[in-house]
């Protein structure tokens, strides 16, 4: 991986994060005075990174190497410890670079119409371009203390959107769960980068990754593991997935920008940034799989039980970034697969939550789709960009994710030895689920009969609501045809360490097959969600069930009570444990002294009688014992 | 006999006056008391003088008269004033520095 | 002669040194016993009187005619009459009451004190009981005052120049507690003192005499009123009645 030196536009690349951090900078100080443009400043700031990016896009194409540092400052000269601060855009940054600041433009017009009657509009955009600032320093950073800056930064980011309704319980409870369960995934990242310092004495890209091939097996499987169990946290990944759909409790956009298309997908990110590392060590990989294809099942059979139109898309968040998982834990090509789905997603997902933040607008907020029904009428433009969205995701053909989705299905069953007929097996069934759920979703929202509560007149959103989500609409339909076409693996795959032209050759099941399979499998979810939720009336309260299966789908798989029997329990018997022995047994040390040095000074306070007559008695005592002493010394 | 009987006389008077001073009340009487102990000093110098064979003695109970005579004229003053405030001599009234 | 065989203090004691000791060393313990037995502070006085010229007897027999001389003119002389003085100014509180406040405070003091003789005794006997006395002949060969002088002047003159600070000192330090602070303005003169003891409630003829002459001789006796009732502003405050003092 060679690089260059930034010159040219390309020199100006910090402004790409100084622009929205100064933006949500003077929104947060500007106060109530910022509050008529506020939203103004912020679409406009987030905006011009967005074509800033672009033009550097095309700059970086120019060069020979098509990778280009910018050295800014010394961050940290400790000693032994050199952090500089620079600024990495190759392949890998700029896709995202390009799909952070266009998406989060796209949103940030979108919350424009949103947020129109919110107190806090001028906070949230002041949050929504923090955001975007840390996302850019954890995608363009060079090393992984700049990376690690962004990724707290996304997590604080995360943190004050998921509460900004920090009056509503559910909302505050939520987000310090999000923060919470990162936190986890962060400490393994931190604890990986301390590895990689401790081994090879730098934390840039380019020394550890000229140094990796140096390292035991044992120390960069850890470190591959540390690095997952980061990149699960962010992501919203088994067995740390419980935070992600809670989540949701954020405004609508937030949801679509930062827990569906950006975000959650910086695991994803991290995974194929230190492809060198993970390409080093089988296992390391395996897990990646592994944990990817668990999660895309969890996210699929929660997503088919849950009525929450929100957390359907959440969990399909959760099983979509499974499957990104899944590919770059394969490697090889399949990196650049992973990218392209994640790029896709990001188009339909945002879109679809876009899409379902306008239900909820126009449905006095109700969310539960066994309410909805028959919406298509109501809400057109809302409707029809939905439902580009949910063909492109359950992977019609010709849509975004049929191109990348089947790659996905493809490079799995191509995994060498049995492993690859298990993940591919899961990520096929997976997309059969997909559709169902997916299916359930749209049939239930916006076709048949409408199952309305009194109190609600659906209407369309206004334009600055309805533009963005056609242009996402337009992404979904058109970009995976037209990704592909514009080369984008010949684009990402030098920075995987591949020749430009090489592609994933399925020699196991040749790709007309799997697409045959996916096909197949796609049309039968999709008849079956038709069979049960068009074809027969819709209950508008969910059906006792008996099914095991259904039970524990709707409880999320029993990942809260786990979390809580195994995490929070045995950490609430800990403190208490704690508590006790610090009251019992520290304080009672610190306070029995206390109290018997108190104790006893009280009591020889008792001897200042203040009567002269005690006190000589005193001396004469004093002289005694010294004459005493003196004879004995002296003349005994 | 030898010398050595006044320095017993002198132990003697000195502890009478320790006594004193521990057991009167009356703060002029504990000053007698004190007076006391200082002659007993007095005495043992004197003797000691003799027993040395040099008069350094003697002039050390000289100037131990005259410490006293100047602690005297402050002591007995302190003793009035104390008295015009408190309508008292009693060393025991005078507890108030205590805990 | 008797002048010469006074200072003549050999290192033996003589024969009538020894007499002297053995009647006068039982006054001067008599007199320090009596002093701290005695109830009356005056009487406490008296026998510290009899202790201090029995010292000084034993001073002159030691070979200090001079410090003797002292002892008596000095310390049984101005110093204890300065003691009497303010006996009799204190006055009335001049006796203590036999009840001991402090626990245990006399049992105390008496084994401490017994304890503590019977150390220094035991010192005594053990340090220098088999000492040679060497005594003051040749010291005292050109007469005890003119050798204490040679010395006082000469080794000691800045002791003693000290000294003299030390006593003006305590003079200065004696006046200073003793002044009572007037309350300040300007004097009141005559006229103002006149009108002051006719205002109201004012009684502006002497005061009566104590009942002296009455019944007793003691200035505590109140005297008469005319219908035989004592007048209390016949005695002065300080003093107190007869009465008030058997109540107390």
């Amino acid at each position: 991986m060679r690089t260059e030196a930034a010159t040219g536009v390309l020199s100006a690349l910090w402004v790409l994060i100084a622009l929205p951090l100064a933006g949500a900078a003077v929104l947060l100080l500007a106060g109530r005075r910022a509050d008529r443009w506020g939203h103004v400043l912020g679409c406009l700031t987030s905006g011009t990174a967005f074509v800033l990016g672009l033009v550097q896009f095309f700059a970086l194409r120019a060069t020979e190497h098509r990778s280009v540092t910018l050295h800014l400052f010394d961050f940290i000269p400790v000693g032994d410890l050199k952090v500089d601060l620079g600024l990495l855009f190759d392949p890998l940054s700029a896709v995202f670079v390009l799909l952070i600041t266009g998406v989060g433009t796209l949103i940030h017009v979108y919350s424009i119409g949103y947020m129109e009657h919110d107190p806090g509009r001028r906070r949230f955009f002041a949050y929504l371009n923090l955001f975007v600032a840390a996302m850019l320093l954890l995608v363009l950073g060079n090393n992984f203390v700049a990376l690690y800056v962004g990724w707290e930064g996304v997590g604080l980011a995360s943190y004050l959107l998921i509460a900004f309704w920090y009056d509503r319980p559910s909302a505050a409870t939520a987000a310090k769960k999000a923060f919470l369960m990162n936190r986890v995934g962060d400490v393994g990242l931190a604890i990986a980068i301390f590895l990689l310092f401790a081994q090879l004495g730098t934390v840039s890209y380019e020394g550890v990754f000229a140094g990796v091939d140096k390292l035991n097996t044992a120390t960069l499987t850890t470190v591959a593991l540390l690095l997952l169990l980061g990149a699960c946290g962010k992501s919203g990944q088994f067995p740390l997935q419980a935070w992600l759909p809670d989540a949701m409790e954020g405004p609508t956009p937030v949801s679509a920008l930062i827990h569906a298309a950006t975000m959650v997908t910086a695991g994803v990110y991290l995974i194929a940034r230190t492809n060198p590392i993970f390409d080093l060590t089988h296992t390391g990989q395996t897990v990646v799989c592994a944990v990817g294809a668990i999660t895309l099942l969890i996210g699929c059979i929660v997503g088919c039980a849950k009525d929450d139109i929100k957390r359907v898309l959440a969990y399909s968040t959760v099983s979509q970034i499974g499957y990104m998982f899944l590919a770059v834990g394969l490697g090889g090509p399949a990196y650049a697969i992973g990218i392209f789905h994640l790029l896709t997603h990001g188009f339909f997902k945002a879109g679809m939550f876009l899409g379902a933040g306008s239900v909820m607008h126009g449905m006095n907020d109700q969310v539960n789709i066994r309410r909805f029904g028959g919406l298509i009428r109501y809400m057109p433009v809302t409707a029809i960009t939905f439902g580009l969205g949910y063909l492109a995701i359950i992977g019609f053909p010709g849509f975004a994710g049929y191109f990348s989705k089947d790659l996905i299905i493809e490079a799995a069953f191509d995994r060498p030895g049995w492993t690859g007929w298990l993940f591919g097996g899961i990520a096929l069934f997976g997309a059969g689920l997909t559709a169902f759920y997916m299916s359930r979703l749209y049939f239930l929202t916006f076709l048949g009969k409408p199952r309305w509560t009194d109190d609600v007149h659906p209407h369309e959103s206004p334009r600055s609501m309805t533009v963005p989500m056609i242009v996402l609409a337009i992404g979904s339909v058109a970009g995976g045809y037209v990704l592909k076409a514009l080369g984008l693996f010949e684009w990402l795959n030098p920075v995987f360490g591949l020749a430009p032209d090489e592609h994933l050759h399925a020699e196991r099941l040749s790709a007309a097959a799997v697409t045959a399979m996916t096909l197949v499998v796609v049309a039968a979810g999709i008849g079956i969600a038709y069979a049960m939720f068009l074809r027969r009336p819709v209950p508008v309260v969910a059906p006792a069930v008996t099914n095991p299966i259904v039970r524990a789908a709707r409880n999320d798989l029993y990942a809260n009570t786990v979390n809580e029997a195994l995490f929070a329990r045995p950490g609430q018997y800990l403190a208490r444990a704690l508590v006790y022995v610090d009251s019992r047994g520290v304080d009672g040390l610190v306070n029995g002294l206390a109290a018997m040095v108190g104790g006893t000074s009280s009591r020889l306070r008792r001897t200042q009688t203040g009567f002269v007559r005690s006190y000589a008695l005193t001396m004469l005592g004093g002289a005694v014992l010294v004459v005493a002493a003196l004879l004995v010394v002296r003349v005994g | 006999m030898t010398p050595t009987y006044y320095l017993m006389l002198a132990a003697a008077l000195f502890t009478i006056g320790a006594v004193g001073v521990l057991i009167r009340r009356n703060a002029i009487v504990v000053f007698m008391c004190v007076e006391l102990m200082l002659n007993a000093a007095n005495l043992t110098l004197v003797t000691f003088s003799r027993m040395n064979g040099s008069l350094d003695g003697q002039i050390m109970a000289f100037f131990v008269m005259v410490v006293a005579a100047a602690e005297v004229v402050i002591g007995l003053a302190i003793i009035m004033s104390i008295f015009r405030t408190r309508r008292s001599a009693s060393v025991d009234d005078a507890n108030l520095l205590k805990y | 002669m008797i002048a010469q065989q006074l200072l003549a203090a050999g290192g033996e004691v003589g024969t009538g040194e020894e007499i002297t000791f053995w009647i006068l060393g039982p006054v001067a313990l008599g007199g320090a016993i009596g002093m701290v037995l005695a109830r009356n502070a005056i009487h406490s006085a008296l026998f510290l009187v009899l202790t201090m010229f029995s010292l000084g007897v034993f001073y002159v027999l030691q070979g200090g005619p001079f410090i003797g001389m002292v002892q008596i003119i000095v310390y049984t002389g101005a110093i204890m009459i300065l003691f009497l003085f303010v006996l009799m100014l204190v006055g009335r509180d001049s006796s203590d009451s036999v009840v001991e406040t402090l626990r245990g405070q006399r049992v105390a003091a008496t084994i401490l004190g017994i304890g503590f003789a019977a150390l220094v005794a035991a010192a005594i006997v053990r340090g220098v009981g088999k000492a040679e006395s060497i005594g003051l002949d040749e010291a005292n060969a050109g007469g005890n005052v003119p050798a204490i002088a040679t010395k006082l002047f000469s080794d000691y003159v800045f002791a003693f120049e000290v000294t003299s600070a030390l006593l003006i000192t305590a003079a200065v330090g004696a006046m200073v507690l003793a002044h009572v602070e007037r309350p300040g303005g300007a004097r009141r003169t005559q006229r103002e003192l006149s009108k002051a003891r006719f205002r109201d409630g004012g009684y502006p003829a002497p005061k009566p005499g104590p009942g002296v002459f009455a019944r007793h001789d003691s200035v505590a006796t109140p005297a008469l009123l005319p219908d035989g009732r004592p007048a209390e502003a016949s005695i002065s405050p300080i003093v107190g009645t007869d009465a008030e003092r058997s109540g107390r």
